[in-house]
């Protein structure tokens, strides 16, 4: 295939084909090797996002949000194992080198990420950082052109000029989670990864930020895998969601539609135990997500799940399409589907699985 | 940019100001252990030649029948004019030994930085960026090694090999007595006096002598840097900034040395004001093994006379040199980082 994808025409803002996706992951593993055996952090993944669209990604911690971030950037770390396709304008990121890889980041794609304390050089002024990064990818760039780019980016994110050339040190969380921003937005990227980005901050920055996140789609037509545990979060700033659990999608779907008619156990334990004005006592899923080297057999939610039913417990529910445009897997839908419960679990599969044996392997997790 | 010049300044001057206790207590420690030790420096060193009587105007003299307070405000007082008394052996006064002696123990001091950054900063910086390769394992057993041998053994083995079996290096002295006759003595520096006065001869003749004296004392501290700054390169390339570089695709050669190398660089200079004292401990017996006439020589021979006063005078200058040094170094690195400065 032609991998070299080094400077693809623009696309003319606003007039980009919003139908077609900008990033298409297809079937998306991520294994981490370890002397316990390999953790399958992401486990077989599809999502489409498009041009100006924000995809929120929620799931406990643990889930293989983050390594599915990095993953989709070709940034696993050294040691982590990545197959399926990663289908970026046409071509494969799984299947580039680092080199080409290294090229399309900065300009192509960009990462955001959670903790803004420690992700700026110490040693490097804020100026330094802008031009370090703009003339990798432009090398053309005069310093003044340099300059003018930085600060352009810097202003939208509302960070003085008369900063540009402190030390990271000199500014509050929230201050170096906007540069780390205007940083990786500076030359454009059609496609962004947020990883959790307000997590380590308060929340009135939490906001601040997330405004300048939902802006950014208006204005640009980036593309933003926005990951979060906070279902806030995704209500307010995303059109699409994907539920993520043990490695895998369980549902996703448009956010409004999730959020009002979740389908999957877990989407709707997950949101029952957010806090809300309507909230009375705290609800919280019992137990832990499972050990991604020894995943549970069947539905990974199974030792969880108060809908479990037979079944669950020992084949793994198939992603079904919905009528409201959502996927969800699990057999609750599943089921209705002909002949998609195998023959041995026909006549018992939907019996509800024992309680005594949901604790036992929840406590076990 | 002049915010930060101004922050800087209130940073050496806080330092300097941090120093004065430090002093206050060194001289106070130094002086306790000069007179812990019993009788006093003049009995010490003249006991067996002089009668009771003569010892006794003697000590009048030195001042050593006065209160101890008294003692120690003279003591300080001559110490801060930077009078480090006389001697008592040989009526030389210790400040004149510093100024003709001192010039050996601060080209071989300077020589093992030299050799110890020369060699320990690539090395560690080489086995951090490919650890647990061949060449990793063999750069840590080297520091191990380097670390625990004693100085003079190293320095033994070397004159054996080097001098006494190859026949490439002399053996012991800064230079040959011709050399050392011919350069005229400005600085009290040989190396630095044949350099200015041009006489490249004898330049080289003095760089033989202190080889291997530069390379024994280097490899006693090369080892800690190598270990550290391997440490803080796998550290520092597994950093949260070094992985917000590669996801900027700045290019995999700059994330390596502009941001991983560069900041496990830091800490290099602190560590070298802490191996200061472990140098010229090393610096004394590297003297001794090579027959060098530096400051290390002089204070054993000193010690051996049991000359007291000799004794004070040298260590109360070791001991403000450390200070003074660990000073330099926090300005060093307040210029190098910008997070040190308050
Ligand atoms: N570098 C790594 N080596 C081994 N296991 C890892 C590594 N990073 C993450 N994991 C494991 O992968 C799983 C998913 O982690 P992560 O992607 O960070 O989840 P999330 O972002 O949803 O909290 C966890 O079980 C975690 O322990
Ligand atoms: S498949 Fe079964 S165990 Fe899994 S979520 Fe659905 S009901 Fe629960
Ligand atoms: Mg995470």
């Amino acid at each position: 295939m032609s991998a070299h994808v080094t400077s693809p025409e623009p696309a003319p803002a606003g007039t980009a084909d919003t139908s077609r996706p900008v990033l298409s992951v297809r079937d998306l593993r991520v294994w981490y090797g370890t002397p316990r055996g390999p953790v399958r952090a992401v486990d077989s993944v599809d999502f489409d996002v498009r041009p100006g669209e924000t995809l929120g990604l929620v799931g406990e911690s643990g889930c293989g949000k983050s390594t599915l971030g990095r993953g989709v950037l070709g940034l696993a770390p050294e040691g982590a194992a990545v197959d399926g396709e990663v289908n970026f304008r046409g071509t494969n990121l799984v299947s580039l080198s680092k080199k080409q890889l290294q090229e399309l980041r900065g300009p192509e794609l960009g990462l955001i990420f959670q903790e803004p304390m420690t992700r700026l050089n110490p040693l490097m002024r804020i100026s330094e950082h802008f031009a370090e990064t703009l003339k990798t990818h432009e090398p053309g760039l005069t310093k003044d052109q340099v300059r003018e780019r930085a600060l352009e980016a810097l202003r939208g994110m509302g960070i003085p000029p008369s900063r540009y050339h402190n030390y990271p040190h000199e500014f509050s969380g929230g201050m170096r989670q906007r540069i780390m921003i205007a940083l990786a937005l500076v030359l454009r990227p059609a496609f962004v990864v947020a990883d959790e980005p307000t997590t380590a901050l308060d929340v009135l920055v939490e906001a601040q930020i997330i405004r300048i996140l939902a802006d950014l789609r208006r204005n640009f037509d980036t593309a933003l895998v926005l990951i979060t545990h906070n279902l806030g979060i995704v209500a307010e700033a995303c059109d699409r969601v994907a539920v993520m659990y043990a490695g895998r999608i369980v549902e996703q779907g448009d956010a409004r539609e999730v959020f009002a008619r979740p389908q999957h156990p877990y989407t709707q334990e997950l949101l029952r135990s957010t806090i809300s004005l309507s909230t009375t006592g705290l609800h919280y899923i019992p137990g832990a997500p499972p050990d991604l080297v020894e995943p549970p057999t069947g539905c990974r939610f199974h030792p969880r799940c108060p809908k479990a039913m037979k079944v669950c417990a020992a084949v793994e529910p198939p992603d079904v399409l919905l009528n409201s445009g959502s996927t969800s897997a699990c057999w609750h839908q599943a089921q209705n589907i002909a002949g998609a419960i195998p023959p041995e679990h026909a006549t018992d599969g939907r019996e509800p699985l024992a309680l005594a044996e949901e604790i036992s392997v929840a406590d076990e997790a | 940019m002049s915010k930060q010049s101004g922050s800087l300044r209130r940073y050496v001057l806080t330092r300097i100001g941090l120093a004065v206790p430090m002093v206050l207590i060194l001289l106070v420690l130094v002086f306790v252990l000069m007179r812990v030790a019993p009788g006093d420096p003049i009995s010490a060193a003249q006991g067996g030649h002089l009668t009771p009587a003569q010892l006794a105007q003697k000590r009048h003299q030195a001042g050593f029948d006065k209160p101890l307070i008294l003692q120690f405000w003279e003591y300080l007082r001559s110490v801060l004019t930077l009078n480090f008394g006389t001697t008592i052996s040989d009526g030389r006064s210790v400040s004149s030994i510093i100024v003709q002696n001192g010039g050996v123990t601060l080209t071989l001091a300077v020589g093992a930085v030299v050799v110890a950054l020369g060699l320990g900063v690539p090395l560690g910086l080489l086995a951090g960026r490919y650890r647990d390769s061949a060449g990793d394992t063999v750069t840590r057993v080297f520091a191990i090694v380097t670390y625990a041998t004693p100085v003079f053994f190293l320095g033994l083995l070397a004159q054996l090999l080097f001098s006494s079996h190859l026949g490439w290096l002399p053996s012991s002295g800064q230079a040959d007595t011709l050399v050392q006759l011919n350069v005229p003595t400005k600085t009290h520096i040989l190396l630095l006096d044949a350099l200015i006065s041009g006489q490249w001869d004898a330049v080289w003749n003095i760089f033989q002598h202190y080889l291997l004296p530069w390379i024994t004392l280097g490899l006693l501290i090369v080892g800690v840097f190598i270990r550290m700054i391997r440490i803080n390169l796998i550290q520092t390339l597994q950093g949260d900034y070094v992985e917000a570089a590669r996801a900027r695709g700045i290019k995999e050669s700059d994330v390596v040395v502009k941001h991983a190398f560069r900041n496990s660089l830091v800490p290099v200079v602190t560590v070298l004001g802490l191996q200061i004292a472990m140098l010229l401990g090393g610096a004394v017996l590297t003297e001794k093994t090579f027959n060098l006439s530096g400051l290390g020589s002089m204070l054993i021979n000193y010690i051996n006379s049991r000359d007291y006063i000799a004794v004070q005078g040298l260590v109360t200058f070791f001991a403000l040199v450390v200070v003074v040094i660990s000073m330099l170094i926090d300005f060093i690195n307040a210029l190098i980082d910008p997070r040190v400065r308050y």
